[in-house]
């Protein structure tokens, strides 16, 4: 966020972050050394770049449950154009899958602003629709990594100043977020549209376009996110990022991003979709089960949600100071 | 009870010296309302009399400061709507309250339905007694029916069938006509004759003298919340009962204006709406207040929603300053001029995940961006200079707005639209709601404004403030202009019996 105040909730969640750290060091030094918490990182990547995305989109009062499935079936429409014509330079994949994405993205967001159907109706319906599609062009058969070209498997792991390209990717997603929602009035409307749709509508901002854009957004990132993903595990098939999405809306919900629309920051989305990867990668160090994993994720969620509720309702009251005397 | 030995000049309910008070304002002051079994009682008076906060008192929603209410001659007080109905008391609202998912006979009995041996909803009872409750009213439907079948006037039925089955006695009716068709007005009216020849004690509430003429038998008149007087229909005429309503001490006063207006900077011209309103042209002038008189429903709302490009028109033109405007969505309209400032709190309330600056600047962002960037500073320049103008209290505008005031929300709100330095603002209900003390602050802003050049619609149902503030008045009613008003011929009597279609407007209609 731009000038404001000092951003309260996500000072507690970085807290919350270092305590957790500190935490693990305690039982497992190595955990926190420099080179750990880099490859922590770079598996955090997609999870952040997906919740930049969902980010937008629950800001305006959406939600969208395809980006999983918006990611396997780009991943795997890469995948088989690299086996079709290995030559293809990486470029063009990144721009195919940024556009696909986008497509997809934006039958989401058509379905929401043309047809007034519900986000979670419709994303819930694409969702199975993208997984379906994955299955009638693949026949149900993986791509595997000898398949692939090297330089394909290869972009997301190269590495600049120490960090691999993939982690770069969610740098820039981070930083391209940021300016957008401070400074370009499309980041504001996101505001404008989820705090006060009326309001919205009678300033000029035309509600079902803004989430639109929302989606096309969220989709962007989604098959961008699908190229990275294959191309990091060397493999694509149907179930891939199976459930994933929930994943992503997790960390919005943990990082303040309100469900009721109109509230969240970059800052809050990134750092609830590290939170959760810290979470995950840490647990199976310290030797505790996966299923503490799911139960920690949840915790987090209920306990951050029900931190946003008290933050928001202190600030009902006021408007409704006089409006019993309307009648 | 003692119904049967009560005799017919008795009152079911008689309130007496009710007061009620808000914040900052005297709703009801010691006014009096008398309901008598087998008869139709009208209650008159203006927007803001305190119809319907007695409505709310009656039917047990409101609890009064002061004053009795007895019934049947015996005192008592209502803690909860529960008390009220339980006493025989049931209303029919503006907005009758539904659920569009049920049968006719579950929203008859909802809250209340027979119940078998076991505790379950005894479905046959229902239906049974829904059959014989909607032949009493002569309703033409199944009590089967889904109510998302029905049509508003089917629905009023329902609605009406639903008070029948708690065993009212005493029945009030909200504008009950206002969203009716002639057909089914006439159809009402039998079944309010119906009602009375049952003996149920009927209070009519409407603003339309035809009816109140057609089918009350007494009327009681309140103004600003005051009891006027109260008598038999057929001792009244129509002039004497406005008189009664309107007839008013000047108890306002309206900010002194230089009304010397310029050239015409908006001209509207065959607007129209294939279901709302037809045929609306007038000009407006630099610096003039233009107002716009109506009964609820009357169509004003619709026609500015129109004009500001949130629905669309089905025909008509708009010129400001000479060039003609094509409006198809709100942004045309900041970007012609022209900003809005809807009647809702909510609607037109401020944006409260954004602080103070961001705010003001969200229409005019287009202004204060360079090459699709923002420009911060220059949005904080730009509010800082409305929100001195407005003498807006904020510790400072990084603030978020909803930790300030609702005066001062408001103040926001109207930062905004001056932010986009616009030609013509239109006010809808500008003071609905807030008291005496603010009123006048609002009224003097809007002087102020008109003063500095912009051109102010205003669409208000309060006649003082019609009149105290606007150099021309335009009155809708049914959709259409039926007159403007300017000058000496501007009284609370000609505004009354336009609106309402008294007199020579009357056979207009008719022709």
């Amino acid at each position: 966020m731009s000038m404001r105040s000092i951003p309260v909730r996500e000072l507690i969640l970085g807290g919350a972050i270092l305590v957790l750290l500190a935490l693990i060091a305690g039982r497992f030094p190595d955990f926190v050394a420099p080179g750990n918490l880099a490859n922590v990182f770079n598996d955090t990547a997609p999870l952040i770049i997906l919740a930049l995305g969902q980010m937008v989109v629950i800001m305006t009062r959406c939600i969208d449950l395809s980006v999983a499935a918006n990611l396997a079936l780009t991943g795997m429409v890469v995948a088989m154009l690299n086996v079709a014509v290995p030559w293809l330079p990486i470029p063009v994949i990144l721009a195919i899958a940024v556009l696909l994405g986008a497509l997809m993205g934006a039958v989401n967001g058509l379905l929401v602003w043309k047809l007034a159907i519900p986000p979670i109706v419709v994303t819930l319906g694409t969702m199975t629709i993208f997984r379906g599609i994955i299955f009638l062009i693949s026949d149900g058969k993986w791509v595997n990594s000898h398949e692939m070209s090297p330089a394909f498997t290869g972009f997301p792991r190269a590495e600049i100043f120490g960090l691999p390209v993939l982690s770069w990717t969610a740098i820039a997603a981070i930083l391209v977020f940021a300016v957008m929602m401070a400074r370009t009035p499309l980041g504001r409307s996101f505001f404008a549209v989820g705090g006060n749709p009326h309001a919205a509508v009678y300033t000029g901002i035309d509600v079902g376009k803004t989430q639109f854009l929302a989606f096309v957004l969220s989709g962007a990132l989604a098959g961008l996110t699908g190229y990275l993903w294959v191309a990091r595990y060397a493999v694509a098939y149907v179930d891939i990022a199976g459930g994933f999405e929930l994943e992503v809306v997790a960390a919005c919900v943990i990082g303040g991003i309100s469900i009721a629309g109109g509230v969240g920051s970059v800052a809050g989305a990134v750092l609830g979709a590290i939170f959760l990867g810290v979470v995950k990668n840490a647990l199976p160090v310290v030797n505790i089960s996966p299923f503490w994993q799911l139960a920690i994720s949840g915790s987090a969620i209920l306990i951050a949600v029900a931190f946003n509720a008290r933050a928001g309702r202190a600030k009902g009251r006021i408007i409704l100071k006089s409006a019993e005397a309307t009648s | 009870m003692n119904e049967r030995i009560a005799p017919a000049n008795t009152a079911v309910v008689s309130m007496d010296d009710i007061t009620k008070t808000f914040p900052g304002v005297k709703a009801l002051d010691r006014v009096r309302l008398d309901l008598y079994p087998g008869q139709v009682t009208a209650l008159v008076g203006e927007n803001g009399a305190g119809k319907s906060t007695t409505v709310k008192i009656l039917t047990g929603i409101y609890k009064p400061d002061g004053g009795t209410i007895r019934i049947d001659g015996e005192a008592v007080k209502f803690t909860s709507p529960n008390d009220a109905s339980d006493a025989g008391i049931t209303a029919i609202h503006q907005e009758t309250v539904l659920f569009d998912e049920l049968s006719v006979a579950e929203n008859i009995f909802i809250g209340h339905a027979p119940r078998t041996k076991m505790g379950l909803i005894d479905k046959g009872a229902m239906h049974r007694a829904a059959r014989t409750l909607l032949e009493e009213i002569g309703a033409p439907f199944s009590s089967h029916t889904p109510l998302r079948d029905l049509g508003i006037a089917s629905k009023h039925l329902v609605a009406i069938a639903r008070a029948l089955s708690v065993d009212a006695r005493v029945v009030i009716m909200d504008e009950p006509t206002a969203a009716l068709s002639h057909k089914e007005i006439e159809e009402l009216y039998a079944l309010v004759e119906t009602l009375k020849a049952q003996g149920k004690a009927i209070l009519f509430i409407s603003h339309k003298f035809d009816e109140i003429f057609r089918i009350a038998d007494r009327y009681t008149v309140f103004r600003d919340g005051a009891f006027v007087g109260d008598g038999m229909i057929a001792d009244i005429d129509e002039s004497a009962l406005v008189t009664m309503m309107v007839g008013r001490s000047i108890d306002q006063i309206f900010p002194v204006r230089n009304t010397d207006t310029g050239e015409e900077v908006l001209r509207v011209e065959g607007y129209a709406h294939p279901t709302e309103f037809a045929d609306i042209g007038f000009s407006l002038k630099r610096g003039e207040i233009l107002g716009f008189y109506g009964l609820v429903g009357a169509g004003r709302s619709e026609f500015m929603q129109a004009l500001f490009g949130i629905t669309r028109p089905s025909a008509g033109t708009c010129t400001i300053n000479g060039t003609a405007r094509t409006i198809h969505s709100p942004a045309d309209a900041v970007d012609a001029g022209i900003v809005y400032v809807p009647e809702d709190r909510g609607k037109q309330g401020a944006i409260i995940g954004l602080p103070i600056f961001q705010n003001i600047t969200l229409p005019s962002l287009g202004r204060t961006s360079r090459k699709g960037f923002l420009q911060l500073a220059e949005e904080f320049a730009l509010a800082r200079e409305y929100s001195q103008r407005l003498d807006l209290r904020a510790a400072s505008l990084d603030q978020d707005v909803g930790n300030l005031s609702g005066g001062n929300q408001q103040k926001v709100v109207i930062a905004k639209w001056l932010a986009t330095q616009p030609q013509v603002i239109i006010l809808d209900e500008p003071t609905k709601g807030i008291d005496i003390g603010s009123k006048a602050a609002v009224h003097e802003f809007m002087a102020e404004l008109a003063a500095q050049g912009l051109s102010v619609i205003m669409v208000s149902s309060e006649i003082p403030e019609v009149i105290g503030m606007s150099d021309r008045v335009i009155v809708m009613r049914d959709g259409r202009i039926v007159a403007e008003i300017a000058g000496d011929a501007l009284t609370p009597e000609t505004l009354v019996r336009h609106a309402a279609g008294i007199g020579e407007t009357r056979t207009l209609e008719e022709a």
